[in-house]
């Protein structure tokens, strides 16, 4: 009956107050970043612009994806992350499933990967393994090198292992092998997992960045993260390609933020079933517990 | 890669915690069943007699070959640039290359302590991780326990919704917003003028506020995200206690105080154990977008010095000794600090 108290009336009104004054918070400034990309060139570089567009327009968007800097860019990244999550999620699936089970030799192959998140060789061996393999300027300089991850293994292997046995031994029983027990039954039954798991792959590619600094000399093959790291940190004029009639139009800020926002709508896109596998995964876990 | 490696670790920590402690039961349940299950299915082999490589290759190959592309690949991304950490001991010139440049023993190690820039660095990385460690425990707990006071569900839902977004977001694009609204005629700066009537402050270019504006954005970032976890645990605790604790005219003040935060403890020493290995990680993707060469005395950090200094400007050798002088501390950590964990609360890797 605490509820009913004065202080701890007084305390819930503070807190509400206070938890959404910083969920906001965590919102507000892509609302910001929206409204930016929507307004006119005067409003932009006055300051007018908070949460709502002023003198609407469409400009900063047709501008960038007229762009090919940028559209090729974003070409880019869907094909590294479409291809990067399913070259990732079969080798991590594959090793997943074997390592689930018992065999020889198990523990010593757990360790040897493992090892693979307490150590690394580091950003210039890496580098040149990568330049001597002739990786670099090509699309598995960035798809390759992440493939493996030992975090996922163990999160997939554990997916694995909470699937009854008894379902394993009925497929054995009626003449399958590890291949179709792995095809048919473990797969379908741990799909929430392997959503999980590749939702999670898929957002670490679409926001990986430094890779294509690193790999890539020429600009026109960076993905969209790296181009617009450029644009946006580098402050390189380049990705604006902005001719003088237009930059006289156009704020370069309103075209920043509108590229900004088109790299970050996938990821708002894809966040609601982030959130619920993710999320509730764990919550309903521990509750259960 | 190292550092995107690395603070996938990090953020991935907090998932796998959860998952073993949450799902920790049934497996233990679920093994104790299949063990005996799998001694009349396994092909007639008992598991108790001694199997040899021969049988246990002829009725596991599968598995051996299901590993294999796994193997592959981290034996040429991972175990090969392991090798290459060589090149720290020498005198590296591309066009020599790993086999013909010269020896030069701990030379490049050597020169870390003697140079201003390396040494500040190391302090820089230690000062920033630390604090981020601190902070980034110490808010999400609070965080969680003021979450859990919310009764309406539609609304403790709405905010938990948006506090993990920023999680999701890459550093490209906070930096953009953060160059934006930090800048002098931002919009944080005319908010401050507005209600404080504060002088503007460069916060991205400005050495006495970087480290701040680097923590507390990060904390921003993160703390929705590190709060799942310790949401998941006080919903698991069981309401007797609580009911109990009522009856003995226990404020809700008290009843976190003696209810909640104990049963949180658990949780907070593993994450905060787990933490250690992170102590030279200070965030390359953040710092990276958001330092310059004004603030590189007190933002400059191990990762983003061994950039400059090695891809930048050429010393490879150095800069790879600088890189392997973190990554072997950070071993030794990481090792400690899960060690200690297992230790102190039975976690497991895998």
């Amino acid at each position: 009956m605490y509820h009913k108290t004065l202080g701890y009336k007084c305390f819930s009104v503070v807190n509400h107050f206070l938890l959404i004054v910083i969920a906001l918070s965590c919102f507000l400034p892509l609302l910001h970043l929206l409204a930016q990309s929507f307004s006119s060139k005067a409003a932009v570089n006055g300051d007018l612009v908070l949460f709502w567009p002023v003198e609407f327009n469409w400009d900063a968007y047709v501008k960038t994806f007229r762009n090919s800097n940028f559209t090729g860019s974003m070409w880019i990244s869907v094909v590294r992350t479409v291809g990067g999550t399913l070259l990732s999620m079969f080798v991590i699936t594959t090793a997943g499933y074997a390592l689930s089970k018992e065999f020889r030799g198990r523990t010593a192959l757990m360790w040897f990967f493992v090892f693979t998140m307490l150590f690394s060789g580091g950003l210039i061996p890496s580098y040149i393994l990568i330049s001597s393999l002739g990786l670099k300027d090509t699309l598995w300089a960035l798809v390759l090198p992440g493939a493996f991850g030992a975090y996922n293994l163990i999160l997939i292997m554990n997916f694995f292992k909470t699937i009854p046995k008894a379902l394993e031994e009925a497929a054995f029983i009626d003449g399958a092998s590890f291949f179709q027990t792995f095809v048919r039954v473990y797969l379908p039954l741990s799909l929430p997992g392997l959503a999980t798991v590749g939702l999670f792959i898929m957002v670490g590619h679409w926001n990986s960045w430094f890779d294509g600094i690193l790999y890539m000399s020429d600009t026109s093959r960076y993905p969209l993260a790296s181009f617009l790291q450029t644009v946006v940190v580098q402050n390189s004029a380049q990705g604006m390609a902005l001719s003088a009639s237009e930059a006289a139009a156009l704020s370069e800020q309103s075209i920043k933020a509108a590229q900004i926002f088109i790299s970050t709508l996938p990821i708002i896109l894809v966040y609601p079933f982030l959130q619920r596998y993710f999320v509730k995964g764990i919550v309903l876990g521990a509750v259960k517990e | 890669m190292v550092m995107m490696l690395i603070s996938r670790h990090i953020e991935m920590k907090a998932l796998l915690v959860a998952l073993h402690y949450t799902s920790g039961c049934t497996h233990n349940w679920e093994e104790g069943e299949t063990k005996i299950a799998t001694l009349n299915l396994q092909k007639g082999i008992p598991r108790t007699k001694k199997t040899t490589w021969k049988k246990e290759t002829k009725k596991n190959w599968p598995l051996y070959l299901l590993c294999l592309p796994a193997i592959v690949l981290v034996i040429i991304f991972s175990y090969a640039p392991m090798v290459g950490v060589v090149i720290a001991f020498q005198d590296y010139k591309p066009w020599l290359g790993m086999l013909h440049s010269n020896w030069i023993g701990l030379d490049n190690f050597a020169r870390i302590f003697q140079y201003e820039e390396s040494k500040q660095a190391i302090v820089n990385t230690l000062v920033i991780a630390v604090i981020k460690i601190v902070v980034g425990i110490v808010v999400p707990v609070i965080m969680a326990i003021l979450l859990n006071e919310i009764r309406f569900m539609g609304l403790k839902r709405g905010i938990q919704t948006l506090v993990y977004l920023p999680h999701f977001l890459s550093w490209v694009t906070i930096a953009g917003i953060m160059i934006d609204i930090l800048s002098l005629d931002g919009g944080i700066n005319a908010l401050l003028h507005r209600v404080f009537g504060m002088e503007p402050i460069y916060f991205l270019g400005d050495p006495a506020y970087f480290r701040a504006t680097v923590i507390i954005s990060d904390l921003w970032k993160n703390f929705g995200f590190s709060m799942i976890v310790y949401l998941a645990t006080i919903v698991s605790i069981d309401p007797s206690y609580y009911e109990a604790a009522e009856i003995d005219g226990a404020t809700r003040f008290q009843q976190t105080r003696f209810v909640t935060l104990p049963s949180m403890m658990p949780m907070i020493i593993v994450i905060s154990t787990l933490a250690l290995g992170g102590i030279l990680d200070a965030g390359f993707d953040q710092i990276f977008n958001l330092y310059n060469p004004l603030v590189y005395s007190t933002g400059d950090i191990i990762d983003t010095y061994v950039y400059r200094s090695s891809l930048l400007s050429g010393q490879y050798g150095f800069g790879t000794a600088v890189g392997l002088f973190k990554s072997g501390i950070s071993l030794i950590l990481i090792v400690i600090s899960y060690r200690i964990a297992y230790k102190v609360a039975g976690y497991k890797i895998f």
